[in-house]
């Protein structure tokens, strides 16, 4: 339905304009024709400079070999070497992989079948959804001591249920190195899930009812209903959910700072955490701007196929 | 929406649906529930008992303490005042950038111009961008205006880091909106901005909500731009809040830790489960759609 | 000439104190935890008396490194503050980059070259002048330990670590964790430094950890120190990783662990658990390190105020930098840190017999050149290579299959690639 009024959208900006300006003539008409224009000005130039200027002065920052503070002493691309050579990194890339990948599909999983099963007129909905929508409403360094305990074995959950008689139950994955990335999605997605249901919610509620009558009168099933009627009507949900999480994975800090602090060793390190230690704490700004940069390239490679395909889809609408 | 007759069978899925609702609202309120029991223990009870089991008593006086006594630095009058300090910093913020996204969002719709698509594209590129780069640049832009660590710079700073996504959602939103109302106030003579206050306005308020439970959410958890680029006296409550938490050496008093983060967390919490009805009717309302 | 100056400092000095000029100094620290706020506090109002403001700039957080992030994003924006927490050889760099401001005058009115220990000056100094301000020693290399458990699986607190790793095995047959350790990367460096120092010796520790000498990074000492190093990990719990240093601590406290190697800053946690040293818990060097003294400092440095200084903050600037050597506020703000005054002269009755011991020691490892700068903490190397040392160490101490020899290669490559 969007396609259609988009396609509507461009008559009057290009036509209606004209002949606004060309009634009303002069300065004043000018000034009229131009205000969108005129309006949007501060927010592109501010744009420009602090998104778009700042990149560049990112970018050339880690063409410098800049310690504690910027310093413009060009090395040329020696800090990316530097970067690729350092097994952190390496690390701290594949353990955003795992984490962004496991992170994304169980919020949507999570927060479909939550949405689902609310959508099931149920008594109390809006008490429940507000539950499972509270973590999105603070953050890890309020609740990242808590999750911290939950979390460790001799204080939590572990402990928990040997409290409970179950003796053999281990859950030792914070302080299992080659377990601790994962202990990082359960607190992710814990807090997330309930944001992605309250987006299914909002896309289920706007399925056409008329399209579901008619399927059930032809005598389909409730789970072939869902699968080919309603599931593919949330196309759109579905891909702004994803951007949404993709985007909070890349910048996932908090989570790490207050949960994991990195470790076991530097285990559970992201890139968002190995750039902000290396430029501010470490003394080593050029590396942590060339890894800002390569962040920067990650966030685009995800970003430029979503956003080519929504100009797109708008021009074929 | 998707009905289906009642019948012994589903009536038992019935109770499985709600148990398992149960069950997940249990696992997702565990967190906060610890951090509740917590700070209504006594350091003695935290350092024995049991992570999840009630207190022996009930007390308040972390409560107290984390509100008006607990040391957060030089000083020890608790998070009070940086309570209020967060206030003067968010509302501000919010409603700017939630004005500003209004506006852009109602240009990008309903007057675009030439490359008005393409800005709509930089502007999202923008939201995408850790805020730890941003960091050192903005601090010189701000030293340039003479803005630097004081109220408002900090207040500038939140606008523009959040005026990509309040544009987006507006935008998002207006996209849906009958271009036809638009249309004919237009032919009729009326301006831009009449358009946009008595038209456009008047049929945004679930985005606006939605927009100021978001950006209020945001600004109100932010640490690191708080840190960073508010003064001395004018810090947010998440800076008090990491100085009474992490301390360097000695005593940790975790009941008070979790008073005042759960202090910290309230005006969020009250947000999000007053607004929520209206955060996800709004949502519905159009703006998630693509 | 030097003299010369000094006397016009003096003068100057005696001067301005009789007109007084109020003046305002704002402060980026991140002394917030209770004991330490108290002491800052006790500074703050010596400044008061002297009729100036001081305005507190506090963020914690993770040994500072918070508060190093908006000093730098103070610093790039030309709005520094008057005076920051700032130590070891991080003094070095904000030097090299022009930020901080000469303290000459007031050394030679309080005659610190006097006061303090070549070893401690010289890390005040940036190209011979005075920039900063130390607030105290802190000896790293204790191990804490709690005698009860010792007497009841019946060994002796280890003074070697032959030793300790007998009584380690002793304590573990009867269910006791012998050694409390939080899995940080800094906690590990604080053990790994105090095995190197007692494996290696101070030889050993200056030339791999102060003059980064690559063929003793990577040499067979070390791989014998990160095996020692190794194998205290059989002997701590598994679930070390990320836990805060305070709650290891209170492990040895509360008797469900017998010691912790950690520096002296883990007495507070004693005292505020209303310990006895002495009778409740005692202090001993860590193995092998009775005669070596492995020292981190505080220290408050100067930044210049440059045009936006006036008369009077750059007044109160200098009043600071003075009133922190003084004795009153060495004194109080080391009774409470649990560390011990820079000065010489300073009165010991107040102090238990740890920081009495910490003092003799401070001084007979001065005389014997077994005095070494702590890395785990800043005192041997920037924070570059500090960092380069921490990702190998931990890595090392938290993988199940890395071979000691591969950790000192590493740490040799990681070392050459950070200077």
């Amino acid at each position: 339905m969007n396609h259609s009024h988009s396609t509507l959208s461009r008559s009057p900006a290009s036509s209606g304009s004209t002949k606004t300006s060309a009634r009303q003539g002069g300065l004043s008409g000018w000034l009229a024709a131009q205000l969108p224009k005129l309006v949007m000005a501060p927010t592109f130039v501010i744009i420009f400079v602090c998104i778009y200027g700042y990149i560049g002065w990112t970018f050339l920052l880690s063409l410098t070999g800049s310690r504690i503070l910027p310093v413009w002493k060009f090395v040329g691309f020696q800090q990316y070497e530097k970067l690729f050579e350092n097994e952190r990194w390496m690390v701290s890339l594949q353990n955003l992989v795992i984490f962004a990948v496991l992170f994304i599909a169980l919020c949507l999983l999570i927060g479909m079948v939550l949405a689902i099963l609310l959508d099931q007129k149920i008594r109390g909905e809006g008490f429940i959804r507000s539950i499972y929508l509270y973590p999105m409403a603070i953050s890890f360094i309020v609740t990242g001591t808590a999750w911290k305990w939950l979390l460790n074995p001799s204080l939590g959950l572990e402990k928990l249920m040997h409290d409970w008689g179950f003796e053999s139950f281990t859950f030792d994955w914070l302080v299992n190195p080659d377990m601790v990335v994962y202990t990082l999605v359960i607190a992710a997605v814990w807090q997330s899930s309930g944001f992605v249901m309250a987006l299914f919610i909002a896309g289920l509620r706007g399925v056409d009812d008329e399209m579901i009558k008619a399927a059930r009168l032809d005598g389909a099933s409730l789970p072939t209903i869902y699968r080919r009627i309603v599931l593919p009507s949330l196309k759109p949900v579905f891909f702004s959910c994803v951007v949404i999480l993709a985007h909070i994975a890349i910048k996932s800090f908090d989570l790490v700072a207050a949960l994991t602090g990195g470790g076991p060793g530097y285990a559970s390190d992201l890139p968002a955490n190995f750039m902000y230690a290396h430029a501010f704490t470490r003394g080593q700004m050029g590396l942590g701007a060339a890894s800002a940069m390569v962040m920067l390239g990650g966030v685009l490679a995800i970003l430029i196929p979503y956003l080519y395909s929504e100009l797109r889809g708008k021009r074929h609408g | 929406m998707v009905e289906a007759p009642m019948t012994p069978v589903r009536q038992l899925a019935r109770y499985g649906l709600y148990a398992v609702l149960a069950l997940v609202a249990f696992i997702y309120l565990m967190p906060l529930w610890v951090m509740i029991i917590t700070s209504l223990k006594d350091t003695e009870e935290i350092r024995t008992g049991n992570l999840l089991a009630l207190p022996g008593s009930f007390n308040f006086d972390a409560w107290v303490a984390a509100w008006s006594s607990a040391c957060t630095g030089g000083t020890c009058e608790g998070i009070s005042t940086y309570f209020f300090n967060s206030f003067q910093i968010v509302i501000p913020a919010v409603l700017v950038s939630t004005l500003l996204g209004a506006v852009n969002g109602y240009v990008l719709s309903f007057w675009r111009f030439r490359g008005s698509e393409l800005m709509f594209g930089l502007l999202l590129v923008g939201c995408f961008i850790p805020l730890q780069v941003m960091l050192l640049p903005m601090a010189r832009s701000l030293a340039f205006f003479g803005l630097a660590n004081t109220t408002t710079g900090l207040v500038i700073v939140h606008v523009i880091v959040g005026s990509g996504f309040t544009t987006m959602f507006f935008r998002n939103f207006y996209i849906g909106l009958p271009q036809e109302l638009i249309k004919a106030a237009r032919l009729d003579g009326a301006g831009f901005f009449f358009i946009f206050r008595r038209i456009v306005l008047p049929l945004s308020t679930p985005i606006i909500v939605v927009t100021l439970i978001w950006q209020f959410t945001q600004i109100w958890n932010d640490f690191l731009l708080g840190v960073v680029f508010s003064g001395a006296e004018t810090q947010p409550v998440t800076v008090a809040l990491n100085n009474l938490v992490n301390t360097s050496f000695g005593g940790k008093q975790y009941n008070v830790d979790m008073a005042a983060a759960l202090i910290a967390a309230l005006p969020t919490l009250f947000v999000y489960v007053l607004a929520g009805k209206y955060f996800v009717r709004g949502l519905t309302a159009g703006a998630v759609k693509g | 000439m030097n003299r010369i100056k000094a006397l016009a400092g003096a003068i100057s000095l005696a001067l301005s104190a009789s007109f007084v000029q109020a003046g305002e100094v704002e402060v980026l620290h991140y002394m917030t935890s209770s004991g330490e706020a108290a002491a800052v506090n006790v500074l703050k109002q010596e400044l008061e008396k002297e009729g100036h403001t001081w305005k507190d700039f506090a963020v914690a957080g993770g040994g500072g490194e918070t508060a190093m992030t908006v000093l730098k994003s103070r610093a790039v924006s030309g709005n520094p503050p008057a005076a920051a927490q700032i130590k070891g050889l991080d003094i070095q760099e904000w030097g090299e980059m022009g930020f901080l401001t000469n303290l000459d005058k007031v050394a030679a009115a309080g005659h610190w070259d006097n006061l303090l220990p070549p070893v401690v000056s010289n890390i005040m100094k940036y190209e011979d002048h005075y920039v900063a301000v130390p607030v105290n020693v802190h000896r790293v290399n204790w191990l804490w330990a709690n005698p009860a458990v010792f007497k009841q699986a019946g060994v002796e607190v280890p003074t070697t670590w032959n030793d300790f790793f007998t009584a380690a095995e002793a304590l573990k047959a009867k269910g006791i964790i012998p050694l409390a350790h939080g899995g940080q990367p800094w906690q590990d460096a604080t053990l790994f430094e105090a095995v190197a120092l007692g494996v290696g010796g101070s030889e050993f520790y200056r030339k791999a950890f102060v003059e980064h000498d690559a063929a003793t990074l990577g040499g067979d000492t070390m791989v014998k120190v990160l095996e020692t190093f190794k194998k205290t990990r059989d002997y701590i719990d598994a679930d070390a990783p990320g836990r805060d240093w305070n709650i290891a601590t209170s492990m040895v406290i509360n008797g469900k662990a017998a010691m912790q190697i950690m520096g002296d800053w883990a007495k507070g946690e004693f005292t505020a658990a209303g310990k006895k040293a002495g009778v409740d818990y005692v202090c001993v060097a860590a193995p092998d390190t009775a005669s070596g003294f492995t020292f981190n400092i505080d220290s408050f440095v100067m930044f210049d105020l440059f045009d936006q200084g006036s008369d009077s903050s750059v007044k109160a600037q200098a009043d600071l930098a003075r009133l922190i050597m003084e004795p009153t506020f060495q004194t109080a703000f080391n009774l409470n840190k649990g560390s011990i005054p820079v000065r010489q002269d300073i009165d010991r009755a107040p102090f238990d017999s740890c920081a009495t011991s910490s003092m003799d020691s401070f001084k007979a490892s001065a005389d014997s050149n077994n005095l070494v700068p702590s890395f785990a903490h800043g005192m041997a190397t920037t924070s570059r290579v500090q960092g380069a040392i921490f990702d190998v160490v931990t890595n090392f101490y938290n993988s199940k299959d890395q071979s000691a020899k591969a950790a000192a290669d590493k740490l040799a490559r990681a070392v050459k690639a950070s200077i």
